[in-house]
């Protein structure tokens, strides 16, 4: 089944300097700009279904990208890298399909793999989403101060690396949630409060950073008392 | 996938999805009709207009607006917003005092049920890598310009929680009806990049 790799990669990109100025908003923009883009679109969202897998594992696939093929094709073109990825993962598609495919497309001949035998993993959601009712108390409160831990393991995870060993404050306790880092791998939704904690920006990026506020969800494994 | 491809055997992105979608049509494990369903839903059927109709209510009724502050997934279900990427929405409001932004730097995570598909600019790399850091600047680049004494707070979407900004209502609109309030609310001043303007 998925191997579990190191964790976002380049995906995980706050606080990072080198992508050049932010574009200027383009009002009139349409939601697809090219044909294809609509139909990875499409694709992306039945993957997840036809895997046998969920959204945490999508977004994963997506994170194991190197950086050509997460950039370079732009964002459908990393929705597309993904879902083959998992379509991979779980033995929907061969590795070469695609490919083979494309060059038979273009006038080439190549040898497809034959279709695999599916392997999906042994999972199955307790209920539809990602909100779960749980029954655990809240460990951290409101106006709690609270240190993002440094994370080691590999694998999944929504806690970025520029919040890490950070301290902030709880602003705002969330609806109790499953925990991506575990449910993208298919081992336990390990449903858990989220709390979404606010950082000066100081704290984050040093004294000669601009003043602002930076509040954004931890999952509570990723947090430690810090009052 | 690094493992299995390299850059050297780019194929074309376009024939690439084409490729894709034959093998799994040939196989049965995808019906084009559904996609076409998918992509219709957010073409046509799902965008920001959603969102500006939650505002123009909460310009226009304080008590749907305290509402919304309070409970923002129950308020624009009052309106029929929900769904997929909607399970549970913050708004954030913005005043003279405070600026809000929001981001998904991990990926592009955003409200669909209220503003449909993120725009390019929301998941340009420049914007995700920086507006975390040094939002005033990034703020500027895109075209607005925080005053010095405004508050800025961002909001990375890390979560399943999803973020839009109650943008403040534009003076010398103080006549406008709830319905012509609408078409001013921009889909980047509910994102915060942008401030409502009077036309």
């Amino acid at each position: 089944m998925t191997t579990i790799q190191p964790a976002s990669g380049i995906a995980d990109m706050g606080g990072d300097d080198g992508w050049g100025a932010a574009p200027r908003p383009d009002p009139q923009e349409p939601p697809f700009k090219e044909d294809w883009e609509k139909r990875a679109f499409a694709m992306a969202l039945l993957s997840m279904r036809l895997s046998g897998t969920n959204l945490d594992a999508f977004r994963h696939a997506m994170n194991r990208l190197d950086r050509a093929h997460y950039i370079d094709d732009g964002y459908y073109g990393r929705w597309l890298y993904g879902a083959e990825n998992l379509l991979m993962d779980s033995s929907i598609i061969a590795p070469g399909t695609v490919e083979a495919r494309a060059v038979n497309m273009s006038g080439g001949q190549a040898d497809e793999p034959a279709a695999p035998e599916a392997h999906k993993p042994d999972y199955a959601p307790t209920a539809a989403g990602s909100i779960r009712q749980i029954d655990a108390p809240q460990k951290f409160h409101v106006g709690q101060r609270v240190r993002a831990k440094v994370l080691k393991a590999p694998g999944h995870t929504r806690l970025q690396k520029y919040t890490q060993g950070h301290v902030g404050t709880v602003a705002i306790v969330e609806p109790a949630q499953v925990l991506p880092d575990t449910h993208a791998h298919f081992i336990d939704e390990n449903a858990q409060w989220v709390y979404t904690v606010a950082f000066d920006s100081h704290e984050l990026f040093g004294p000669d950073a601009e003043t602002f506020t930076l509040n954004t969800d931890m999952y509570e494994d990723y947090l430690e008392d810090a009052s | 996938m690094s493992s299995e491809m390299t850059v050297n055997d780019h194929i074309p992105i376009a024939l690439r999805t084409e490729a894709l979608e034959q093998i799994l049509v040939e196989r049965g494990l995808v019906d084009p009709a559904v996609m076409d369903g998918f992509i219709k839903t957010y073409e046509q059927d799902v965008g920001p207009l959603n969102c500006a109709k939650v505002v123009a209510k909460a310009w226009t009724d304080s008590e749907y607006k305290a509402r919304l502050l309070d409970n923002g997934t129950a308020a624009v279900g009052e309106l029929g917003f929900k769904g997929p990427q909607g399970e549970h929405i913050v708004v954030v409001e913005n005043t003279d005092d405070v600026h809000n932004v929001v981001v998904c730097t991990l990926c592009s995570c955003y409200p669909w049920p209220l503003l449909g598909l993120p725009p390019s600019w929301y998941k340009d790399p420049a914007y995700r890598s920086r507006v975390v850091k040094e939002p005033r600047t990034v703020l500027s680049e895109m075209g607005l310009d925080v005053p010095e004494g405004t508050q800025i707070k961002v909001w990375d979407s890390s979560s399943e929680v999803r973020f839009f900004v109650l943008p403040r209502r534009p003076a010398g609109t103080e006549g406008m009806s709830e319905e012509d309030l609408i078409p001013l609310v921009t889909r980047d001043a509910m994102v915060g990049v942008a401030e409502v303007t009077e036309s």
